[in-house]
């Protein structure tokens, strides 16, 4: 089915338009009276719409319905945003991506949401209730009934209404690329008309059939059809944007007569006031426009897959390059040589590009915590602001994708178990609000997240207290203790007990399981924390999965690449350094006795024999704290390596964490030095 | 008349074997192996396969066929079984015959030296005897990890 090939693209743009709600309703809140805001949440809830019922998605398309009624009374100042509206608004999105996952995972996006629906009918009812009661209101009201019907059409309607029909006022916008205006918008005439009337058409039909219009025109339509069937007629013509739809009963013709009425008499001073606010609001819609339609042309999706294609593929080119450059040497043909280096040039930079084009801004994970705070905020009944920070800086997709569930674990934590409550932050004589920070920054070849708050704090002694009771340090130990790894503690398996929570600020609560996510990424995360003044987790992670910096190292004829992460540092030593403590060779580094690798022997280079005559070259490695040194018979050099797995079939592998290709085409294997140090 | 099968022919010792054509992603000419310490003796290493890693057996150490030299004809079938994708080298390969699957017999219980367990069936074309892979226990990881506890 046709409609296949449009689903991913639905979901991702969908995905959009619901963060972009998100956003928008959480700055709105921030300041409720900026009438922008509401017109971009009505521009993204009406697209939605749009989009949800051109796929089918009924549902997804009557909620948005709702909601838009909704944001179409406050943006014409009918109706002012309160808590309720928030909340109920929120609830609706809630739902909508409910939905939209659900499609996502191949569902048919249906979801029951008739309380969400009837919430939002009352909002519009009540207002409208109290709209019609107030004179001073249906001045602004006209904005969204534009060019108001005369006598004779308002007459028409009113018969048409009697007699059983609808009246839909449809405002038709068609997309911004479409090339032949007129034809479209005849269509949508042709189809209406096939199944009713059209009373009045804003611009007229003579301007519209000349293109004297700019993408956007309005009817009214008598019909006997629903409103849903009308709207999903529209939508079914081509290159159409939206479709927005009203009913119109007695009661609202009746104050249009009113209104008719009474613009004609006082012109003068509202009209003056109403254009400058109309143009006003029109020029922020226009400027934003514009940065949307920017952003739109700057950005395309492309599948991970075709990614990881080109970088192989890319990998290749390499390898001809290098060859290319001996066969250049070895011809010592002038114009050879300088071709081949300039295409080294170049492929350095297209390797640049590539390697970027993984990478992308952590903003795509941070987007959805401002709203998660403000919900849990709200649970737990304290005042909190996220100051967020960095949000442009970028990582590898992969970590992208792994990275959430640990940050929102952390947040949590500093949310519920850091700060105080109102009551508790004012006996500390600290302000009511509390703050809680997440910055994201890069720093060398890893990004740093941090996540801060100004609460109470993490008590050292509860937490040591507690793991001398659970043994996992002896009492007679735990003077020498660091705070640093007395807050480690924190992230044992096991160490979150109920008890833990209430008595230590509940940190614990399954830390273990995001230090090991972050571990499995390949990173790091480390406590600091003063008691009264509040705790920071950093988050150290690398800055790209694919590729890492590694010193390459040879034995005997073979050549294995060491992660410049696991390395502390490379030295040399003599045989007279070597001792044997218990059998084992061991030597001194750094007032430390740390144990010798003999490498080589370890992975069974075949026809290797270590030559301790001379100096020998070592690499200090580390696990933790924990400190060895590898013996190797050259340093080749440190290079930028682009990771490979081995495969399926090698899996569970002694040491080997994964492979590489050199520039001449080999393979050199990783080593996981981890598994060396015992 | 059955389906008809496509089969990759190559030979070991003295026979000659086929895997199905569709298993098989490329057959390449030898290349520089690089070895993987601690895995069987019959895992030959990795080969970068135009920027991917590819791991290789030998399929004469595999079955305990007596090793031999290298030579120019020396072929690497690269065959994938699901997510494993494996290079297997072999003496040579050179032909794609089809097979019809009512020409295929079970298996006797050793063929060249290899187990029933190993084989799907053995083909009888007109003047040749083809015997078929099962290249799903020829791959059996758990296999793999038996062998390596015996050789530890």
């Amino acid at each position: 089915m046709e409609s296949n090939q449009y689903l991913s693209m639905f979901i991702d743009e969908s995905k959009e338009h619901l963060q972009a709600l998100n956003d928008n309703l959480l700055e709105l809140e921030n300041s409720p009276s900026d009438l922008g805001i509401v017109q971009n949440i009505f521009r993204s809830a009406h697209t939605l719409k749009g989009m949800a019922a051109t796929m089918g998605f009924e549902d997804l398309a009557n909620l948005t319905h709702e909601m838009e009624n909704v944001l179409d009374l406050v943006r014409n100042s009918k109706l002012n945003m309160n808590e309720h509206i928030f909340d109920m608004l929120f609830k609706s999105l809630d739902a909508l991506d409910a939905m939209v996952n659900d499609i996502t995972e191949g569902g048919s996006g249906k979801l029951n949401v008739q309380h969400i629906v009837s919430g939002l009918k009352a909002i519009v009812s009540g207002d409208n209730a109290s709209a019609a009661g107030s004179s001073s209101k249906p001045a602004s009201s006209e904005l969204h009934l534009p060019g108001g019907l005369d006598q004779f059409q308002l007459s028409v309607v009113e018969q048409s209404l009697q007699s059983g029909f609808q009246v839909f006022v449809i405002r038709v916008r068609l997309r911004e690329d479409c090339v032949l205006k007129a034809a479209r918008a005849y269509m949508v005439f042709d189809a209406l008309e096939r199944n009713g009337e059209i009373a009045k058409s804003d611009p007229s039909v003579q301007d519209i059939e000349q293109e004297k219009f700019d993408r956007e025109f309005t009817v009214y339509y008598i019909t006997k059809l629903d409103g849903q069937s009308v709207e999903v007629m529209i939508q079914d013509i081509s290159e159409i944007e939206s479709v927005a739809l009203m009913p119109i009963d007695a009661n609202t013709l009746a104050q249009m007569r009113e209104r008719s009425a009474a613009v004609q008499e006082s012109k003068s001073e509202s009209g003056s006031q109403r254009d400058a606010a109309q143009s006003a609001a029109g020029a922020n819609a226009q400027a934003n426009g514009q940065a949307k339609q920017q952003a739109g042309s700057r950005t395309i999706r492309v599948d991970i897959e075709r990614l990881d294609t080109l970088m192989n593929l890319f990998s290749e080119l390499l390898i001809d390059r290098v060859r290319l450059e001996q066969l250049a040497s070895e011809l010592q043909k002038h114009e050879l040589t300088e071709t081949v280096e300039h295409m080294s040039r170049v492929s350095s930079d297209l390797q640049n590009i590539v390697l970027k084009l993984r990478m992308m801004p952590v903003e795509t994970v941070f987007n959805r915590f401002p709203r998660m705070v403000r919900d849990l905020a709200k649970n737990l009944n304290k005042k909190v602001d996220l100051i967020v920070t960095g949000a442009e800086t970028e990582l590898d997709r992969t970590v992208i994708d792994e990275i959430g569930d640990p940050l929102v674990h952390l947040l949590r934590n500093a949310l519920d178990h850091g700060l105080e409550d109102t009551t508790g932050r004012i006996a500390a004589g600290k302000p009511e609000t509390g703050n809680i920070y997440l910055r994201a920054y890069q720093s060398g070849n890893h990004v740093f997240i941090e996540i801060e708050d100004d609460g109470r704090g993490i008590n050292r002694d509860k937490v040591l207290n507690k793991a001398i009771e659970r043994g996992i340090v002896k009492s007679e130990d735990a003077s020498r203790l660091t705070d640093h790894d007395v807050y480690q503690f924190l992230f044992a398996s096991g160490f979150s007990t109920a008890d833990v929570v209430s008595d230590i600020s509940g940190r614990g609560v399954g830390l273990d399981v995001v230090r090991s996510k972050i571990a499995s990424l390949g990173g790091a995360v480390t406590v600091e924390s003063k008691l009264g003044q509040g705790t920071k987790f950093i988050v150290q992670l690398p800055l790209t999965l694919s590729i890492i910096t590694a010193m390459l190292i040879r034995l005997g004829d073979e050549k294995y690449a060491i992660p410049i992460s696991s390395i502390v540092e490379t030295t040399l030593i003599t045989k007279d350094d070597i001792r044997n403590v218990q059998g084992m060779p061991m030597i001194r580094f750094r007032d430390n006795i740390i144990p010798l690798v003999n490498l080589a022997d370890v992975l069974e280079v075949p026809n290797h024999a270590l030559d301790d005559s001379a100096e020998m070259n070592v690499v200090i490695v580390h696990k933790g704290e924990k400190l060895a040194a590898l013996l190797a018979d050259e340093f080749i050099g440190q290079q930028e390596i682009v990771l490979k797995t081995l495969g399926d079939y090698l899996n569970r592998l002694f040491a080997i964490s994964g492979a590489t290709i050199l520039g001449d085409g080999q393979v050199a294997l990783i080593l996981d030095t981890n598994a060396l140090i015992k | 008349m059955g389906a008809e099968l496509k089969l990759v022919v190559f030979s070991l010792g003295h026979e000659e074997y086929g895997v199905e054509v569709d298993k098989v992603q490329t057959i390449e000419r030898m290349m520089p192996l690089t070895r993987v310490p601690k895995t069987p003796a019959f895992v030959k290493g990795v080969i970068n396969l135009r920027g991917v890693v590819v791991p290789v057996i030998d399929l004469r150490e595999r079955f305990g066929i007596v090793a031999t030299e290298y030579t120019e004809n020396t072929r690497i079938i690269i065959v994938r079984q699901q997510s494993i994708e494996v290079g297997l080298i072999v003496d040579s390969a050179n032909d794609v015959v089809d097979v019809d699957e009512d020409q295929i017999e079970a298996p006797p219980e050793v063929v060249g030296g290899i187990r029933a367990k190993y084989l799907r069936g053995i083909a009888k074309l007109d003047d040749r005897l083809l015997v078929l892979f099962n290249l799903q226990e020829v791959l059996n990881k758990d296999e793999i990890i038996q062998l390596e506890q015996l050789g530890e």
